[in-house]
């Protein structure tokens, strides 16, 4: 089955190129389907990002976890050749994963999507499409330009999604969202173009690929000054901690999830937000060693506050989905906080909480969506006793709610888990701090359930709610399922992500 | 016959699975229903374009008298269909039926062998998989059976049995029937994952697991909201103890190298990684935090009260006879640990003996039957504490052992009256019951007196041995503290008694015509409870009787402070001082409780029509602070004025304060900036994404030129 995908290889390319591009191709295809034919555009859509779907599973059965580097299924050509620019791709387990994430959270939000009722559905699937390209790009891109490309193009249909099929305020939002997003990506470009003349200077060689640059950051080659490192890193580490968000950058999210439809706050919380940790794992550390060392005391800092004050900030919330923007403010703060820990232990956690975090997240967002779909409102006040009418919401909210908080045999127990661990080794009181968390977090996530399905009825119209349709359901399952495997038998995403975690923490001059 | 151990809480999980999608599924059917036939008649209301009024959310709070009432036949539904009712019957108490065999299966021959050769006694360990390896962690998915655990495997299973069975006729008229059954199954599984788990974090699944099941389950009137809070308080209050639990497993794991019980013999011959005394005494008083969250003590015992929501049978098995035992458990699992640290065992005896009075002095003016026993239980366990903080661990789980069998009967005695009463559980409302409900009565009164520690019923030796062991290591505070509270204990359950039992029953003729005894299925384990409540107390003899079964039995898997000796004569005295002081507390619930009473008025006074002339005279000196005492010590209340309140102000300050002002107000301030700088820069503020692009690629073509001209 899996075999008879190679035939979808465009033009015999390989796998990874064909990843990249089946989502665009099908937007691309899409553009031809008139937008009334609403059926055929909800079978193009599944149809493609299906097939996405299916060759990241193809590449995640047959990668070898013991390459090393990241070196799977490398591609390299040149692309503008005299500007040294590579399209130059590659993977490891780390980015696997997310490709995997990515994947399937786009597959399931398409189908949702089928059971929505969207206005101008077209252009909702071919946002959700290029998306994905843009997505996928950011994570298996080795060249830095190339990397920069992906990144701003998931930015546009991002800024489409909320801004065209979001709530009342989705201007504003979309906005916000994209300025707060811009402003650090700028930044990241000027350091890129800073690196690569610097790397030209010093060895002779015009390159933006990723693997030259940990090179010469392995010895300083590039002879960077400790100011020129804590410069560019900070430009990095901007982009990217605004993404994540880090406190005090993330007040965007709030807002930019409360108007974003159903699909948007999937993939953004879902997604987006991981390729804020991600970049830091992939680029910020590796490349530069002294800077990350110098400025882990203000990032730890930081993501201390984070962790509480997001969790303490959503405890306040009456909104829903404001409630779980701000819980992946706090959630999001402690995968950082595992990535600048700096030993095995954090940093896998920092890795699976960010899958785990995709999964239970994105299911909350989706059920929230069922919700709000059906009511028209995101107030928690609005509800009240809903268990009674919708029960197979209620269960599934529920379990993504205990994968959330933590719940050890789920797939967030483990992340949270590996994370203090690791803090524990290296201090004491930042554990004790974030483990906060632990408790913050039941009280923010089971007020929600409390208010939203326990209790008596409060609105006489909540009696004639209906409960998830099918579609909303095959969307919920692969995330439900995932965050039962997960957190029961974790230790094939583990063994996959050892290699990798390993290969940035040496880059990084930590010891794993 | 050879089975794996995973078999055994395997069982109850495929309970779950199947108990749990069978009701969800008929719920689903139900709910879809309803709610058809609600649009019908509300044509006009179409949901989805509802924007209606929120006030009705607020103010729908039940008062605070409300709480703990155990209500059934809610509106949740009609009874379910019989044969629904016979699936789900047999598959909750054939699994955990079937379970507990192969149990016992297992305990027959493990236990004779450790009793032929105490000393050679090893565990069976049975491993799994791999379930968490990164770095210096390696967690396996691994089963263990030990003395210890065989302990608590044989009354876990054994009482969880009993009050399935209790359920069948308990819960039949509820909707939730089946739900019911889905998550006591879980519960099961979680609380032999826990028992039988080889290493913290995989007991740290069990205990997490339990504490799921308790919220679900005290919540399990989820249309309630007393129930629903109580539900919330409980897995809140416990995520406070297990936030010590997870830091106490990484200094198990810092001290050790290994989370591994094995570690429980290195800490027996002293062979810590690392670790200084302050570290040691760190580690044990975080993993006490969690026992404490768990095992409802001061500071952390205010969920368990509310926890009566639930609906009796629950009370009976998690929050009395298995989960509640659960930190007790953990402190005895980590005995030898716990005895590196000797601050840590004193200040694990303190606040035992502290909860045990506070909670008995609570207990004294209650007039819930639920409540009373619910302190009564939290007293019992801080008694426990007192036993392992004085280094008397086996005797402490001899009274987790006895503990169970007793306070499940009292529980699903209480159960009884309130099935028999129509879900009065109001003690004032009571009376006469002995006639009208004889084998509910007579259980009662058994286990009764063994918890009051009358010879030779079960908790007369545990509770006994406790004192002794206090007494012995010369913690004569201690001592005197479980002496007072045993006086305490003595009259409260009398009280209970009395009012339950005695004189004249004080409810309406109408109501009194409907009285009833139980079921079959209920009053059976009623019975089976009873005679335990007798016959457990003997398999912890005093050594001046002979031969203590118990403590030579744990001896192999738990530890023991250097013991210290009293006379014969001495522990002879001791046991008949504790008599005197628990004959004197009955003696005064009978004086003071007549069961010659008026008829009851809800809303009367506490203790007005009930109490004696006697009584009434020592209310009237006691004053505020009787009232006080009635109220809980008001620590609800200080910890809402304390803790809560400041809670949210501060969460609503940083949200609009600092937020919405501060953040965006920047931000908003920094654009607006932007703005005035003119129409170059205002280009990227039009949201034109075009434009955006625009200079995107202008942007790369000039670097492109800068390249190229170099």
């Amino acid at each position: 089955m899996l075999d008879s995908i190679t035939s979808l290889d465009l033009l015999g390319a390989d796998i990874l190129t064909t990843l990249l591009f089946l989502p665009s191709l099908g937007a691309l295809l899409l553009l031809a389907v008139p937008a009334e034919a609403k059926q055929a555009i909800r079978a193009m859509g599944l149809l493609f990002s299906g097939a996405t779907l299916l060759v990241s599973a193809k590449i995640a059965l047959r990668f070898d976890p013991a390459t090393p580097g990241i070196s799977g299924f490398r591609v390299d050509y040149p692309w503008m050749e005299s500007l040294g620019i590579r399209y130059q791709l590659g993977i490891d387990g780390f980015a696997l994963s997310l490709v995997v994430l990515t994947t399937l959270l786009t597959f399931c939000v398409l189908l949702v999507a089928a059971g929505q009722d969207l206005q101008r559905f077209k252009g909702y699937v071919v946002s959700f499409l290029i998306l994905e390209t843009g997505m996928l790009g950011s994570l298996v891109a080795l060249d830095t330009i190339l990397f920069y490309v992906f990144w701003e193009v998931m930015l546009v249909p991002m800024y489409f999604i909320i801004g065209i099929w979001g709530g009342k305020r989705r201007i504003y939002a979309a906005m916000k969202f994209f300025l707060f997003t811009l402003v650090g990506s700028l930044l990241m470009f000027i350091a890129i173009l800073f690196l690569a003349i610097q790397h030209q200077k010093t060895t002779g060689i015009l390159s933006f690929s990723l693997l030259d640059w940990m090179n010469a950051a392995k010895s300083n080659a590039w002879a960077l000054t400790p100011g020129m490192e804590a410069l560019v890193f900070g430009a990095f580490a901007l982009a990217f901690l605004v993404k994540v968000p880090l406190w005090p950058l993330h007040t965007w999210l709030p807002d930019a999830h409360v108007e974003a439809p159903t699909g948007g706050s999937v993939i953004l919380a879902g997604v987006l937000l991981k390729l804020g940790t991600y970049g830091l794992m992939r680029f910020a550390l590796p490349l530069f060693p002294n800077a990350t060392m110098k400025f882990t005391p203000l990032i730890v800092g930081l993501a201390l506050v984070g962790v509480v004050y997001g969790a303490w900030v959503a405890a306040a919330q009456k909104d829903m989905k404001k409630l779980v923007a701000y819980s992946s403010v706090s959630h999001l703060a402690l995968v950082v906080l595992g990535i600048f820990a700096g030993n095995a232990e954090a940093a896998a956690g920092a890795i699976y909480q960010m899958i785990g975090h995709g999964l239970t997240t994105g299911l909350l967002f989706m059920l929230v969506g069922v919700l709000y779909d059906r009511r028209h409102t995101r107030e928690m006040a609005d509800y009240g006793g809903v268990a009674r009418q919708v029960p197979v919401t209620t269960t599934l909210f529920v379990i993504a709610t205990l994968g959330s908080i933590g719940l050890p045999g789920l797939n967030g127990f483990i992340g949270e888990f590996l994370i203090l661990a690791g803090v524990f080794k290296v201090n004491v009181v930042w554990c004790a701090i974030a483990a906060t968390g632990m408790i913050l977090s039941a009280i923010y996530m089971l007020t929600l359930i409390q208010k939203v399905f326990w209790g008596p009825v409060t609105q006489p119209v909540n009696n004639g709610l209906t409960d998830i349709n099918i579609w909303e359901f095959l969307g919920a399952m692969p995330l439900v399922a995932g965050i039962v495997i997960l957190g029961v038998y974790p230790g094939p995403v583990l063994d996959l992500l050892k290699p990798s975690i390993t290969f940035v923490l040496e880059a990084a001059r930590l010891h794993p | 016959m050879n089975y794996p151990i995973w078999l055994i809480p395997a069982l109850p999980l495929l309970g779950f699975l199947l108990n749990g999608l069978a009701s969800l599924l008929y719920g689903a059917a139900q709910a879809q229903k309803r709610g058809e036939e609600w649009r019908k008649a509300h044509p006009d209301e179409g949901h989805g374009h509802d924007h209606g009024s929120h006030e009705a959310a607020h103010g729908a709070h039940d008062s605070h008298d409300a709480h703990g009432h155990d209500h059934g036949h809610h509106d949740t539904g009609p009874m379910l269909p019989w044969a629904l009712r016979l699936f789900h019957g047999v598959v909750g108490v054939g699994t955990v039926g079937l379970a507990t065999v192969l149990s016992f299966g297992i305990l027959v021959p493990y236990a004779k062998s450790v009793m032929s050769n105490v000393e050679g006694a090893r565990p069976i360990v049975e491993t799994l998989y791999h379930w968490i390896q990164v770095g210096g962690l390696s967690i396996d998915i691994a089963f263990r059976i030990d003395a210890l655990s065989a302990l608590m495997l044989s009354f876990v299973t054994f009482v969880g049995t009993l009050i399935h069975l209790y359920s069948v006729g308990y819960m039949q008229a509820e909707a939730g029937y089946g739900r019911f059954f889905a998550y006591l199954n879980l519960f099961m599984f979680s609380m032999l994952m826990l028992v039988l788990a080889n290493n913290l974090p995989m007991l740290f699944i069990g205990w997490e697991g339990v504490g799921l099941c308790s919220y679900l389950l005290i919540g399990y009137y989820y249309d309630k909201d007393f129930a629903a809070a109580a539900g919330k308080k409980a897995f809140v209050t416990n995520r406070v103890g297990d936030f010590g639990m997870v830091l106490g497993i990484f200094g198990i794991l810092a001290l050790f190298g290994t989370t591994d019980f094995s570690f429980v013999d290195m800490a027996r011959q002293q062979q810590m990684a690392s670790g200084t005394p302050l570290g040691v005494y760190a580690v044990c008083a975080l993993l006490f935090l969690g026992a404490c969250g768990k095992s409802a003590q001061v500071p952390l015992y205010v969920w368990l009260p509310d926890a009566m929501a639930g609906p009796t049978p629950v009370s009976a098995l998690i929050h009395a006879a298995t989960m509640v035992t659960a930190g007790v458990y953990l402190v005895a699992r980590c005995s030898a640990v716990f005895l590196l640290a000797p601050d840590a065992l004193t200040l694990v005896a303190w606040v035992g003996a502290g909860t045990a009075i506070l909670a008995a002095s609570i207990g004294l003016a209650q007039n819930d039957i639920k409540k009373v026993l619910a302190y009564s239980t939290v007293s019992q366990l801080g008694y426990m504490f007192l036993a392992c903080g004085v280094g008397a661990f086996a005797i402490g789980m001899f009274h987790v052992f006895t503990h169970a069998f007793f306070k499940a009967c009292l529980f699903l005695g209480s159960g009884s009256v309130i099935h028999a009463l129509h879900h009065e559980q109001d003690m004032r409302a009571m009376g006469g019951l002995a006639k009208k409900t004889p084998a509910t009565h007579l259980t009662m009164l058994v286990s009764a007196l063994a918890i009051a520690g009358i010879v030779p019923f079960a908790g007369f030796f545990s509770k006994d041995q406790i004192l002794g062991s206090a007494f012995a290591g010369g913690h004569y505070i201690l001592f005197a503290v479980g002496l007072v509270t045993a006086g305490m204990t003595a009259f409260y359950m009398f009280r209970l008694y009395r009012m339950t039992f005695s004189g004249t029953y004080r409810g309406t003729p109408e109501q009194e015509s409907h009285i009833h005894e139980s079921p079959l299925t209920m009053t059976v384990p009623l019975w089976i409870l009873g005679a335990g409540s007798v016959l457990t107390g003997f398999l912890g003899l005093p050594e001046v009787f002979g031969k203590n079964l118990m403590v030579e039995f744990l001896s192999p898997s738990v530890g023991k402070m250097h013991a210290h000796e009293v006379s014969h004569a001495t522990e002879y005295l001791l046991m008949a001082v504790s008599l005197a002081v628990a004959g004197a507390g009955i003696f005064l619930a009978f004086k003071w409780y007549t069961g010659q009473d008026a008829k009851f008025t809800p809303g009367a006074a506490p203790e007005d029509i009930i109490a004696s002339p006697a009584a009434h005279a020592f209310f009237e000196k006691t004053g505020t602070l009787g009232k006080v005492v009635a109220n809980k010590w008001n620590v609800d209340e200080g910890i809402e004025a304390l803790v809560l309140s400041p809670f949210r102000k501060i969460g609503t300050f940083l949200w609009r304060g600092f937020d919405a002002l501060f953040i965006d107000g920047l931000v908003n301030a920094s654009a607006f900036m932007v703005e005035l700088t003119g129409d170059l820069v205002r280009f990227f503020t039009t949201g034109n994404v075009r434009n955006y692009a625009l200079t995107f690629v202008l942007g790369v073509l000039g670097f492109t030129l800068y390249i190229w001209m170099r």
